[in-house]
């Protein structure tokens, strides 16, 4: 009896820590369109969204509530299962990657019950990402297909290509940290990166793997299919792209899952080159401040939004971003106290590290130019694959030396 | 009767419901999706077995990088409707009887061997280690054989396709 308990206690705090994962994404999902404007439009001296809400933060749940009452037709000649099953699969498998990232260190304590800091544990995790990653071609492939039109079928064809393609040089790219790491989770990739070298530079792959960082984050990028790689929705040649025939919520859904793989693969730069949850500081006394950082914010920046939100220009403003205000300080407070800052110190330094990675993400789309279908084939095959295969060469070589000595 | 029992019928009956649509389907992308759907399903079985590392490899090389090839080839030719024809009569005669005895013999084959092979899947980590292990010591030839005939049939591919232009 008490062991069917424990199985069902299992599965329930299973449930609860899918549904908590699911709600933060989903939430850094629509904010992380608010953000992307707002960022591209200041680096465009422009406002972005300003209108609905203060500083235009009640823009996401507009958008949602408008995708939801948007008219949705079928276009003509269509593959009925096919063009509603795209969305579907393009959503839910972008969303699943984040079940295997490694979230904290160790183990998580809740109901008295011991749980890894994870939603799912795996010895394979690097694997399963790209397992799922290989998977997710098929929904803008699809949905290019089944849309009965030129425009889309063409940008499902070029997208498929260069996915394709650059698989290629991210899978290869990642190799150089299994044969240092010799190991295939993403959670003991993590600790590998613990400690310092010389007492100050954090010991992350990034610095012994930088040209294998580069490759992954070039082939990211294109994998993602966003600017400057995103010529499967090419305005100017091909309507929408792959999106063309889609509206309403099953356009939201590809959207969505747009976001949500470049949350992903945002987790991945940081755990697999940024160290992860592990603080970028080191471990010494000196530093003892750091571990107190995330409550000390989250106070900072509520006392700050106070009186910024009291000065706001309309009453709506007036009333909210002070409320935000007093949430966030009372955030800190509860983040201030001894257990919980402990708990909270992985996922705030993987939230932190996450949020530059989608910073960069913008940053790229504001400034460069999309480049040209031949040059990018070019770029992923002819510099993309050859580089990082010589890393694996180099990596190995030193590997192996290493194991001589 | 087992979480793991149940799962294995679902799964077994995903994968065999998946195997009869891409024969009953008459357009060639429904059909590649029903192969996809069969090879997921058969990655879920041998998940079951514990055999992690397979069962990622068979998503990441079959429902991955090959079907994405053939639906991305099935999707450039823009590959219409197959056309049915009746079947001839050789196929009835012959063919039927043949299928079904082959499967009555494997089905009976099955039955009657050993219910075995229920590894646990304790040490996937060390289970991984160990095959690449094996691939580059004790089968190595083989191995780079087979690295060496691939690459053949690339560069074949390349000099096919190199013509053409």
């Amino acid at each position: 009896m008490s062991d069917f308990v424990a199985s069902y206690a299992g599965l329930l705090i299973a449930l609860v820590k899918v549904i908590v994962v699911m709600l933060v994404l989903l939430t850094v999902v629509a904010y992380l369109s608010w953000f992307e404007r707002k960022v591209v439009a200041h680096i465009q001296s422009r406002w972005g969204p300003e209108r609905v809400g203060p500083h235009g933060l009640i823009q996401p749940l507009a958008d949602g509530a408008k995708f939801l009452f948007k008219e949705d037709p079928t276009p003509a000649g269509v593959d009925p299962f096919v063009y509603v099953f795209a969305p579907f699969l393009a959503l839910s498998l972008a969303m699943t990657t984040i079940a295997v990232m490694p979230l904290g260190p160790g183990t998580l304590k809740i109901f008295g019950q011991t749980t890894s800091f994870s939603v799912a544990e795996s010895n394979l995790s690097l694997l399963v990402v790209f397992a799922i990653s290989a998977l997710s071609v098929y929904g803008v492939a699809l949905g290019g297909w089944a849309s009965n039109n030129k425009y889309s079928l063409l940008g499902g064809l070029r997208s498929s290509a260069q996915m394709l393609s650059y698989e290629l040089s991210l899978t290869m790219s990642v190799v150089g940290i299994v044969l240092v790491t010799n190991t295939l989770s993403l959670r003991e990739i993590v600790e590998a990166q613990r400690g310092t070298v010389l007492g100050f530079l954090p010991r992350w792959f990034v610095f012994p793997q930088i040209v294998g960082f580069v490759c992954f984050f070039i082939s990211a990028v294109a994998e993602t299919n966003r600017s400057p790689f995103d010529l499967a929705e090419g305005e100017q040649e091909l309507v929408g792209g792959f999106h063309t025939e889609y509206a309403s919520f099953k356009f939201a859904m590809f959207f969505m899952a747009e976001y949500a793989a470049m949350v992903t693969v945002s987790f991945m730069v940081s755990v697999l080159f940024f160290g992860g949850y592990l603080s970028p500081f080191p471990d010494s006394p000196a530093f003892h401040w750091t571990f107190y950082l995330p409550a000390a914010l989250a106070l900072i920046g509520g006392a700050l939004l106070v009186p910024h939100g009291l000065r706001y220009h309309t009453a709506f403003g007036r009333v909210l971003l002070p409320v935000m205000g007093v949430a966030l300080v009372g955030v800190g407070i509860v983040c201030a106290q001894r257990g919980v800052l402990g708990v909270i110190q992985g996922p705030f330094w993987l939230a932190a590290k996450v949020f530059v990675v989608l910073f960069i993400y913008v940053w790229l789309r504001s400034t460069f130019p999309r480049i040209r279908y031949d040059q990018l084939m070019d770029f992923g095959w002819k510099f993309l694959l050859p580089v990082s295969l010589a890393n694996v060469l180099v990596t190995s070589l030193v590997v192996a030396l290493r194991m001589q000595r | 009767m087992t979480v793991e029992l149940i799962l294995f019928f679902l799964l077994a009956a995903v994968a065999l419901g998946g195997a009869i649509n891409l024969i009953v389907q008459t357009h060639p992308i429904h059909s590649a999706l029903s192969l996809i759907v069969v090879m997921v399903a058969l990655a879920g079985i041998y998940l079951l077995l514990g055999a992690e590392l397979l069962a990622m490899v068979q998503i990441i090389v079959y429902a991955g990088a090959i079907m994405v090839l053939f639906v991305f080839t099935i999707m450039l030719l823009n590959a219409g409707k197959e056309e049915r024809t009746a079947i001839s009569r050789a196929a009835t005669y012959v063919g039927v009887p043949c299928g079904v005895l082959l499967t009555a013999v494997l089905a009976w084959r099955m039955v009657l061997s050993e219910a075995g092979a229920s590894a646990s899947g304790a040490e996937t980590q060390g289970m991984s280690r160990e095959l690449s292990g094996m691939l580059f010591t004790s089968y190595v030839f083989p191995f780079e054989l087979t690295s060496i005939l691939i690459l053949v049939a690339i560069l074949g591919a390349v000099v096919l396709a190199k013509r053409e232009m």
